[in-house]
């Protein structure tokens, strides 16, 4: 994991109250703060306990299949005739995303912490599956929480938890999906405090779950660092990744934002465009506020009231972002652009016919901005884009959108 | 002296515990929250909190997330909230009003513009569920020195560490959370309630409400033995839904109704009082 020490570093944060500039906090029911405490203290033990690090090391290489591979796309850099485009495969790790990273770690503490009951939040159903998976390995009972509306669009994903073990609950309040299933895993966690963990799936909440979350994805931008020093001798020039929460993002990111000369890119879904208001571009489309324990940039009326986020690909279906983008969006460190659902669709299509790889719709995200951003830049342009998932999940919903029958 | 602090002084001097009720604010339309509102104190409410709606409730149980849902379709927003106490007060002088709710509809409003305006319509204090001590300095803080009471909870996840800590600065009065969960919930037990009042009397002077859990006349009063104020919520917001129908109507008679079953509550503190 990292070691943030340099005075001037843009990757010192949190500090102590678990803030990023404004952002982030700890803003929760006074129920749950005793069991937020005890966590930030097991978690602050872990992080520094070369035993902890040796078990993540283990699994992450014998459980998950890490590291994952730096993949140069030639097909993809030939049709766009710009920056040469490397791929960093997360899609071929176990479960098909980046979110098992976390979650091994997540149990891992979980375990040490005593705790005999695991819960989780989801959206598309990929950290949903993930968790499900590691309370599978480590023996204990998990119920995911899940929008009601995203049950109907994930069934894959719903069977494959179930297939594991876990209780699958649908959500019935609000929008029924992602902030939803987080707004009753919360109720959950705040009635059976005694045993239960709550799994986080990306880099919001309470601290210090922003930060936890972050150093389990950092493998994610770490591996890359080493990767491109192999394969190129020098660091990329840019990167790319997809935004929901921001957990793949961020992991990609952030060993590299002391390095000024890599400009980096954070895509959010903008949906049927920013200008419709159904998207969920919250740094793009929204303001400063606080929701899930944190405060952040959110998708909010005039009254402060949440409004529903919109987009094709369930796991970016949320009006918030974690708080160390926002963060890193008020300081310019990293750019964020959007990109449609429309937008998305060809780049899933494309990536499909070009490389023989089928992408998660979040990841067709990003690759809408490369398709975007490479054909500009010069062929000895690094461009490393994060392949955080891989689209089997997605295929009722393409062949939906594109009007075909499976 | 804050009105709170005189209200609690009165019904202590009474021999009894104080009846606390909660509703939403303009549920389930503003005409006959209004109407409610103005015949509380009447009926036996002593002091009254008015929830501000918010989308995404992590703290409530279905009862109040179903009221918070139709005061946001009936138009309420934070403006609304403060103009319904500003009448209020207009007409009553004495009995607390404490608003309680969520904190983003508060910063989104501004923090120091909502303030100004809850001392000018006549608000007393306020219940933030989502900002626990570590956050004061949010609304805590400048609403003590704006004159405003900030009520915090405790719950039965403190040690006696946390409840020091909890103490620490409050004001109004402690409002004691008697199970771990959401509104509506479990009920508590009542000798597990009565220690904790008594470890929370060891670290501060303030009136002690217990609520969360308050279902039936019956149980306030067995509260109101061991407690100072008695929180009555989600037994009263589910009077209210008990009279919309399907389609959304209001019937008719819900006031009244409403009304005698805050009697009803009332009579219970009255009755087996400290």
């Amino acid at each position: 994991m990292t070691s943030n020490s340099a005075p001037n570093s843009l990757r010192n944060g949190p500090d102590e109250t678990g803030h990023y500039g404004i952002y982030g906090g700890r803003f929760v029911a006074e129920t749950l703060m005793p069991l937020i405490l005890d966590l930030e203290a097991a978690w602050r033990k872990c992080r520094d306990d070369p035993e902890f690090k040796r078990e993540l090391a283990y699994y992450f290489k014998h459980y998950i299949g890490r590291p994952s591979p730096l993949y140069f796309a030639p097909r993809l850099t030939e049709h766009l005739g710009g920056a040469k485009i490397y791929l960093k495969r997360d899609e071929l790790n176990h479960t098909g995303a980046h979110k098992i990273n976390n979650c091994i770690g997540q149990i891992l503490l979980a375990k040490r912490m005593g705790r005999k009951r695991i819960i989780a939040e989801t959206g598309a159903g990929q950290h949903g599956v993930a968790t499900a998976t590691v309370a599978a390995l480590f023996n204990l009972p998990c119920t995911i929480y899940m929008g009601a509306v995203d049950i109907e669009r994930q069934q894959p994903n719903v069977f494959r938890m179930k297939l594991l073990g876990a209780e699958v609950v649908a959500v019935q309040s609000g929008s029924r999906t992602l902030k939803d299933a987080m707004n009753e895993a919360l109720r959950d966690w705040v009635t059976n405090i005694q045993d239960t963990f709550y799994i986080i799936g990306t880099v919001a909440g309470p601290h210090p779950y922003p930060e936890m979350v972050r150093e389990f994805q950092t493998v994610i931008g770490t591996e890359t660092r080493e990767q491109m020093l192999e394969a190129e001798g020098r660091l990329p020039d840019s990167l790319v990744a997809a935004i929901g929460g921001g957990s793949n993002a961020m992991g990609l990111f952030h060993p590299f934002l002391d390095d000024a000369a890599v400009t980096i890119y954070g895509v959010e879904a903008a949906g049927l465009g920013i200008d419709s208001g159904k998207h969920a571009a919250s740094l793009t489309g929204g303001s400063p506020g606080v929701l899930h324990g944190n405060r952040t940039y959110l998708l909010q009326d005039d009254d402060g009231q949440i409004i529903d986020a919109h987009s094709i690909s369930a796991g970016l279906d949320y009006p918030g972002i974690g708080p160390e983008h926002a963060w890193l969006h008020d300081v310019g460190r990293v750019n964020y652009v959007s990109a449609t659902d429309a937008e998305a669709l060809e780049a899933f299509k494309l990536m499909a016919r070009l490389e023989g790889i089928i992408p998660a719709l979040e990841p067709s995200h990003a690759l809408a901005v490369v398709c975007k951003l490479a054909p500009k830049l010069p062929p000895d342009h690094l461009m490393v884009m994060n392949l955080c998932g891989r689209g089997d999940k997605d295929i009722f919903t393409v062949a939906a959108a594109l009007g075909v029958t499976i | 002296m804050s009105r709170l602090a005189e209200k609690f002084a009165a019904v202590k001097a009474e021999n009894r515990a104080a009846l606390v009720t909660y509703f939403m604010a303009g549920d389930p339309d503003l005409t006959s929250f209004e109407t409610l509102l103005a015949g509380l104190p009447a009926a036996g409410a002593d002091i009254i909190e008015v929830g501000m709606p918010f989308s995404d409730p992590m703290a409530d149980g279905p009862a109040i997330q179903a009221a918070g849902l139709r005061a946001i379709a009936a138009g309420v927003k934070l403006p609304t909230v403060l103009a319904m106490v500003e009448r209020f007060r207009a007409k009553d002088s004495t009995t607390p009003i404490i608003l309680m709710g969520y904190f983003n509809p508060i910063y989104h409003y501004g923090v120091t513009r909502f303030l100004a305006d809850a001392l000018k319509a006549g608000v007393d204090g306020m219940i933030v569920v989502d900002l626990p001590p570590e956050e004061d300095h949010e609304l805590g803080k400048p609403a003590r020195a704006a004159g405003l009471d900030f009520i915090r909870l405790a719950t039965p996840t403190a040690d006696d560490a946390r409840l020091g800590v909890i103490a620490d600065n409050a004001s109004g009065f402690i409002y004691y959370v008697s199970v771990a969960g959401i509104t509506g919930a479990k009920t508590g037990d009542v000798a597990a309630i009565d220690s904790a009042v008594r470890r929370l009397r060891a670290v501060t002077d303030l009136p002690i409400a217990v609520g969360f859990g308050i279902k039936t006349p019956e149980r306030a009063a067995a509260v109101a033995a061991v407690a100072d104020g008695v929180v009555v919520g989600t037994a009263l917001v589910e009077v209210v839904a008990g009279h919309i129908g399907m389609d959304g109507e209001v019937r008719a008679g819900l006031v009244a109704t409403v009304l005698a079953r805050v009697a009803e509550f009332a009579a219970a503190v009255r009755r087996h009082g400290a």
